[in-house]
């Protein structure tokens, strides 16, 4: 009887990354399973009229990809992108959102709004990483999402292509666990409870 | 009760209040949208909470009418996605220049963008002078701005480019005036162009249209009220006339979608079919 009550299972895995981020998402995607229990949700900084990252990173992923539906309700084992030029947020009663509000400091879709969001809407149930980029949208998400109970992970920024986006993240708060972007896939299937795949993403 | 479960309650009290005191209705809004413009404010009024300043927002009509500008100032631009544009010039101007008398609701037109761009459009295919353009918004301020006619002078080179990319016949500098760091749009683009009050929450429909352009405004509703917008917009358009949404926003899975085809793939421009 004097266990500790389990630790609440996470719910959703929010991303976010920009400069460097199109290979550290082939490989940190690329080490999830087809079925990854867990829906994850993208923020990755684009200019306008980019084109798909979903189409083009699917290829190199079991798990499935793509784009944010307004309105469309989270499914497990799926992986939802921000469209270019919208704010991607999700709602308590598990559909996403999207807006056009103002870009928060010059990013549209921005991190922040993304992570502060899930953090709302889920609390304990979040898991926050924070990958590669050039500047410091997420930083104030992912202290919201620990603020929230939730779980925050930062890629290691000597591991990083671009290091100020997770330095930045690491100086803004606490982090849970800080590591190099290859061992990122492997803790995200601990978490969420489920058997990495076999074998690495080169 | 947690920090959250009782800033939860604040929004609760406080949209209640602001309905049964102003008539306003943000119940049926996307919660997390709003939730982050609500914070926005409260951060540059310096309200250290929401309870601070209900009562200020409930009994001081300028507090809340700053902080419905805060709640629904939406942001455009002119000609935004050009491909849309160029898609309603040669697409769909063929089927309104049938029409003897054009009617077109630009609903949630914000400052106006959207309007002056339709406008610009109309007139060059020679259509302006048989059009009505009804631009409404909840945002009285923001009407204001619009029927001023008045932009950031910063913002014209992309509103050029995207004119460009629309497919527009002239030059979009001859359409506003530059004075020092602001553009003031013809005011001849505006003698067809209505610009009033309208709640998509709570206001009826307002006589038959041809043409509804909607776009980036159902993204804040929650699905009731999107369902409401879109009945509306159902009963004010006339068979054959033409709907158009945002580029992420679609009729898939609501209860419209039988009477609408979709006219040009993946741009949301939807005629609403005749009855057999």
């Amino acid at each position: 009887m004097n266990d500790l009550p389990a630790p609440p299972s996470p719910s959703l895995v929010v991303i976010g990354v920009s400069a460097g981020g199109f290979d550290a998402l082939r490989r940190l995607l690329g080490g999830l399973p087809a079925d990854f229990p867990l829906p994850v949700l993208i923020v990755q900084h684009l200019r306008a009229g980019s084109v798909a990252l979903a189409e083009t990173l699917q290829r190199f992923c079991a798990i499935r990809l793509k784009e944010a539906d307004e309105g469309e309700p989270l499914a497990p084992a799926t992986v939802y992108f921000a469209p270019a030029d919208y704010h991607l947020l999700v709602e308590r009663d598990s559909t996403l959102a999207l807006s056009v509000d103002p870009p928060v400091r010059y990013a549209r879709p921005a991190v922040d709004v993304l992570f502060e969001s899930a953090a709302d809407a889920f609390g304990p149930g979040v898991v926050g990483v924070v990958l590669t980029g050039a500047n410091d949208d997420g930083s104030r998400g992912l202290r919201r999402i620990k603020a929230a109970g939730g779980t925050a992970i930062v890629q290691d920024p000597a591991d990083a292509e671009a290091a100020q986006m997770p330095a930045s993240a690491l100086a803004a708060g606490a982090v849970d666990h800080v590591l190099p972007l290859a061992d990122i896939a492997a803790l995200l299937c601990t978490l969420a409870g489920c058997a990495a795949p076999q074998g690495s993403v080169p | 009760m947690n920090p959250q479960q009782l800033e939860e309650l604040e929004f609760r009290l406080l949209l209640e209040g602001v309905f049964e005191v102003y008539g306003y209705d943000f119940r049926d809004y996307a919660e997390a949208s709003l939730r982050r413009r609500i914070r926005h404010w409260l951060a540059e009024r310096r309200y250290p909470s929401l309870s601070a300043a209900q009562g200020e927002i409930l009994r001081d009509r300028a507090v809340f009418t700053s902080f419905l500008q805060g709640l629904t100032v939406n942001v455009s631009e002119m000609f935004r996605d050009p491909r849309f544009f160029r898609a309603l010039r040669e697409q769909i101007v063929p089927f309104l220049r049938t029409w003897p008398f054009v009617r077109i609701w630009v609903a949630g037109c914000a400052g106006g963008e959207e309007a002056y761009s339709l406008a610009i459009l109309l007139h060059e295919e020679g259509l302006l002078r048989r059009c009505r353009i009804y631009a409404t918004d909840i945002n009285e301020a923001i009407l204001d701005r619009a029927r001023n006619g008045i932009f950031a002078l910063r913002d014209m080179q992309t509103y050029t480019r995207n004119y460009q990319l629309a497919g527009g016949s002239g030059e979009f500098a001859d359409y506003y005036q530059a004075r020092y760091d602001h553009a003031l749009m013809l005011p001849a683009l505006r003698d067809n162009i209505l610009f009033s009050p309208h709640n998509l929450a709570a206001d009826a429909e307002f006589g038959e249209m041809h043409l509804v352009l909607c776009r980036n405004v159902l993204i804040y509703f929650n699905p009731d009220l999107k369902e409401r917008a879109l009945r509306l917009f159902d009963t004010a358009l006339t068979a054959g006339g033409f709907l158009c949404l945002g580029m992420k926003e679609t009729l898939e899975f609501r209860s419209l979608a039988a009477s609408y085809t979709e006219m040009v793939k993946g741009l949301r421009i939807y005629r609403k079919e005749y009855p057999d």
